[in-house]
């Protein structure tokens, strides 16, 4: 009997919900049959990737923890990207945001107040949105392509940042490492279970992904930011502006990454240092096409993505699996979740097509 | 005859997911003969067309060429064994000259040797004039689609395939066609002929299969039918003519262009060229012409997509509208229907309801703080379901699901349900099966009977010729003077096309000035 691919009349709905949960699990099986060829009980290294990391509360806030940028970021992303504008340098805007929060920090080192962490909170994102409108500018005034220049002005935004740990904000009293000062108390994002590092940060994640949810679903700019990327005609045939909607999903885009570049200095690390993101920005792209570029579905990636991290750690120090062993999970991940996304538009069929029973549907179609 | 069928085809069938396209469809041409492949668009020709020319495989089904089975594999195999074929979309490069675009298009021994000699031989022989040195997009439709029929030639083909040729030809430049695919069939080419044109099928073709959903209903002799017998045989029912009042020619002027000109945004666009013209209340303003002179261009300033270089270039009932963009031009009363459905009037991907709102958003007041009402646009969608009946399991679907008649309802049935003062269409019955495309021209003459000004672009000259009150023709983006469509004959409207004449001696009486309306009846 012949296995066949044949096209859906539409996209499936339930597909683009259900084609995530087959990547997991293929993802899950495939990694057991590798572990076993390693000598690896599959069992019990699936429970210490997935499982193990979780169990504890700690583990549960540390998971939160490392989320938190990505689904900021992601959420961000996933506007432009319906849009069909390409911001890959969340990385820079991330940078940038940081150092306009932690450089506010830095400016009142010494003085606590009230205001302080949402002032922070604000620089980021204005950070964030600034780094982000340089790339807005040169596309819509002379139609440079986005992707190259947000990307480059990542590179300046990491250097920027060496600069300024090495030089001009260096702790005057570290002993010459490349840091700033501590922050103060005052500046530092308040904790929300005593004991973990889970902080309100997570929470703002939440509304960010609420307020996405709302704005992609119901508010007049999610229509107009979808029906661009997927009918740019259609879009100038309702009036609506396509350079207003690049500067409105840089923008997002560029603030949301701004926010969580703060969020991870003023809420994790506490200080300035030479490496703020293991490449979050980067990593969020990831998180924003499996989460489908819909708010919800980018919190769930973004936690799966930040397991597959915490789970390489426990890997890692427990059975001592090589820190490969993450980069292999979410490129697997990936690529199983293209491959089952053939689902969505494609279903499988057994055998020749028959024809006689379509003819009928096509007749009592057309009663 | 006893003679052998150049082409036999037995029992094809093909099935696409949903659709059959072909069931157990046979046909038979002779040498020398032309045949026509009659159908509604989804009838199943072009799918038939692409397994002879051996784009696409069949499910099932023999094919003999010259009475025997062959394999046609791919096009090349089909060039080889004789069969050409002209497709209705020209594949030409602009920054080409004809000599060189024909040489990429035939195989490398045939574009040997003194290939600019023999392309003016095949194009003197059959009355096909073309320079092989000039560049593809300085010229004409009609020229360009000689290039496609040279090419043809050169590989001396004994079945010629012309799908849906004359849809960019004036009337003169079919009668040329017609004059060449004549004489090659009396040289024993045998041509297959695709088209809904029922006179022209009337006029060019011997024979002639007809088909319906897939499936060969009826073959007959062109010749001793007539158009209505061959289109109800195309459509399985009866032809229903519009049914329109009296004609309305001295309503107020709701639409006016004023020394409309306008610069095309487009690569080898055509540029619009001082145009005047007022369309009244209650009066339908057909505009005749080939595509691709200024059509397009047209369309997207009155529809504000490209700004006027004025604000007194176009007015709506006597607001200068000109700089303003398409959602202020819907305020002011425009409805507009675009000629690409899918993609430009409705999004692909989204559903009903979501492309009732697209258009109607301000109008319909479906939009408060920014925020899309949901159930009014959901209302919205099925009131416009239910009075243009669009065949649809529901608003929810996407657009895409929907066929292109339906489709085609949906949209101009949105822009009518938002009460619009003008509306233009730019050809709204395009792709449209026929009973879909009668309803739709209803509808437009209904609602210019209720006092709007309607503005159809088609290059459907019996479309034009049966709805419109006024004609004008659209040449290289200058617009002919309008004339009661009853003064007007299609000769005068080829020429007008054509650009060759101003088209005048139409006994209308003194030229009148621009869009003053000459008394009917």
């Amino acid at each position: 009997m012949l296995i066949r691919l044949e096209q859906r009349p539409e996209p499936s709905r339930s597909m683009v919900y259900v084609s995530p949960l087959i990547a997991v699990v293929l993802t899950i099986l495939t990694a057991m049959v590798m572990f076993e060829i390693m000598g690896v009980d599959p069992v019990r290294a699936i429970a210490t990737f997935f499982i193990e990391p979780v169990s504890t509360l700690d583990g549960l806030a540390e998971l939160c923890v490392k989320a938190t940028p990505l689904v900021l970021i992601g959420v961000g992303l996933s506007f432009g990207f319906q849009a069909n504008v390409w911001n890959i340098g969340a990385e820079g805007q991330l940078t940038i945001g940081a150092l306009a929060g932690g450089g506010l920090a830095l400016a009142f080192y010494n003085e606590e107040f009230f205001l302080l962490v949402p002032l922070m909170l604000l620089a980021g994102i204005a950070g964030g949105m600034a780094w982000a409108a340089i790339p807005a500018v040169l596309k819509t005034r002379f139609n440079t392509n986005e992707i190259l220049t947000s990307l480059m002005l990542t590179y300046v935004a990491l250097l920027l940042l060496s600069y300024l740990v090495h030089g001009p904000w260096k702790d005057p009293e570290g002993m010459n490492f490349p840091e700033s000062r501590l922050f103060n108390d005052g500046a530092m994002l308040p904790i929300l279970i005593e004991g973990t590092r889970l902080n309100v940060g997570a929470a703002v994640a939440l509304l960010v992904v609420a307020a996405g949810w709302v704005l992609i679903a119901r508010h007049i700019v999610g229509f107009q930011i979808k029906v661009i990327g997927m009918a740019p005609m259609a879009a100038a045939f309702a009036g609506y502006s396509e350079k207003r909607i690049v500067w409105l999903t840089l923008l997002i885009s560029g603030g949301c990454a701004g926010l969580a570049g703060t969020i991870e200095l003023s809420g994790a690390i506490g200080q300035i240092v030479p490496v703020i993101s293991p490449g979050y920005g980067f990593t969020a792209i990831i998180v924003a096409f499996l989460g489908r570029l819909h708010p919800l579905g980018v919190l769930l990636a973004g936690l799966l993505m930040a397991l597959t991290y915490l789970g390489g750690d426990s890997a890692q120090i427990t059975m001592n699996l090589p820190n490969a062993v993450t980069g292999v999970f979410q490129g697997m991940l990936l690529f199983f979740l293209l491959a089952s996304d053939v689902l969505i538009k494609y279903r499988f069929r057994l055998g020749a097509p028959r024809v006689h029973e379509i003819a009928q549907a096509q007749g009592e179609a057309a009663e | 005859m006893g003679e052998v069928p150049r082409l036999e085809l037995i029992g094809i069938t093909k099935a696409y997911p949903g659709v059959v396209a072909n069931n157990n469809v046979s046909l038979r041409i002779m040498p020398g003969e032309i045949h026509a492949l009659l159908g509604e668009n989804g009838a199943g020709k072009s799918t038939l067309v692409k397994f002879i020319y051996g784009v696409q495989k069949a499910d099932s089904g023999r094919l003999l060429w010259e009475g025997e089975e062959v394999p046609i594999a791919n096009p090349n195999a089909a060039r080889k064994l004789g069969i050409g074929m002209v497709f209705q979309h020209f594949s030409l490069f602009d920054a080409m000259t004809v000599e060189e675009n024909i040489a990429i298009g035939i195989s490398p021994e045939l574009a040997k040797g003194d290939l600019t000699g023999r392309i003016r031989e095949v194009s003197a022989q059959y009355g096909l004039p073309l320079d092989p040195g000039r560049y593809v997009h300085t010229l004409s439709v009609g020229e360009r689609q000689r290039i496609e029929v040279v090419r043809c030639l050169l590989q001396d083909p004994r079945l010629l395939i012309m799908d849906e040729p004359t849809s960019v030809l004036t009337p003169q430049e079919v009668d040329e066609l017609f004059k060449t695919l004549r004489r090659l069939a009396s040289e024993g080419v045998s041509i297959l002929y695709i088209s809904h044109k029922l006179e022209e099928i009337k006029a060019l073709c011997h024979t002639a299969t007809i088909m319906r959903m897939g499936e060969v209903v009826a073959g007959c002799t062109p010749a001793n039918e007539t158009a209505r017998s061959m289109a109800e045989m195309m459509m399985g029912a009866n032809l229903v003519s519009p049914e329109r009042g009296e004609r309305m020619t001295d309503g107020k002027v709701r639409l006016e262009m004023m020394d409309l000109s306008v610069a095309s945004s487009h690569q080898h666009g055509t540029d619009l060229k001082a145009i005047n013209l007022q369309v009244r209340a209650g009066e339908v303003m057909g505009i005749a012409g080939i595509a691709g002179n200024g059509q397009r261009e047209l369309m997207e300033v009155l529809s504000g997509e490209v700004p006027a270089p004025d604000p007194l270039m176009v007015q709506i009932d006597g607001t200068p509208v000109g700089r303003l963009g398409p959602k202020d031009r819907r305020t002011a009363g425009t409805g507009l229907v675009p000629e690409e459905r899918l993609g430009h009037g409705a999004v692909p991907d989204m559903s009903l309801w979501e492309n009732g709102f697209l258009s109607a958003s301000t109008r319909m007041k479906l939009l408060k703080n920014g925020f899309i009402q949901v159930g009014a646009s959901t209302g919205f969608a099925e009131k416009v379901v239910e009075r243009f009946r669009v065949k649809t399991p529901g608003v929810t679907h996407t657009a895409s699901s929907l066929s292109g008649g339906n489709l085609q309802k949906f949209i101009i049935g949105r822009e009518i349900m938002q009460d619009p003062g003008v509306i233009v269409a730019l050809q709204p019955t395009w792709g449209v099966d026929a009973g879909s495309a009668a309803s739709i021209r209803q509808e437009l003459i209904d609602l210019a009977a209720q006092g709007a000004a309607v503005l159809v672009v088609s290059q459907d000259l019996e479309e034009l010729f049966e709805i419109s009150d006024r004609i004008a023709v659209i040449c290289e983006g200058a617009m002919s003077e309008a004339r009661p469509a009853e003064e007007m004959t299609v000769d005068q409207i080829g020429l007008l096309m054509a650009g060759v004449a101003d088209g005048d001696g139409a006994g209308s009486g003194a030229p009148t000035a621009e869009g003053v309306p000459a008394h009917a009846d």
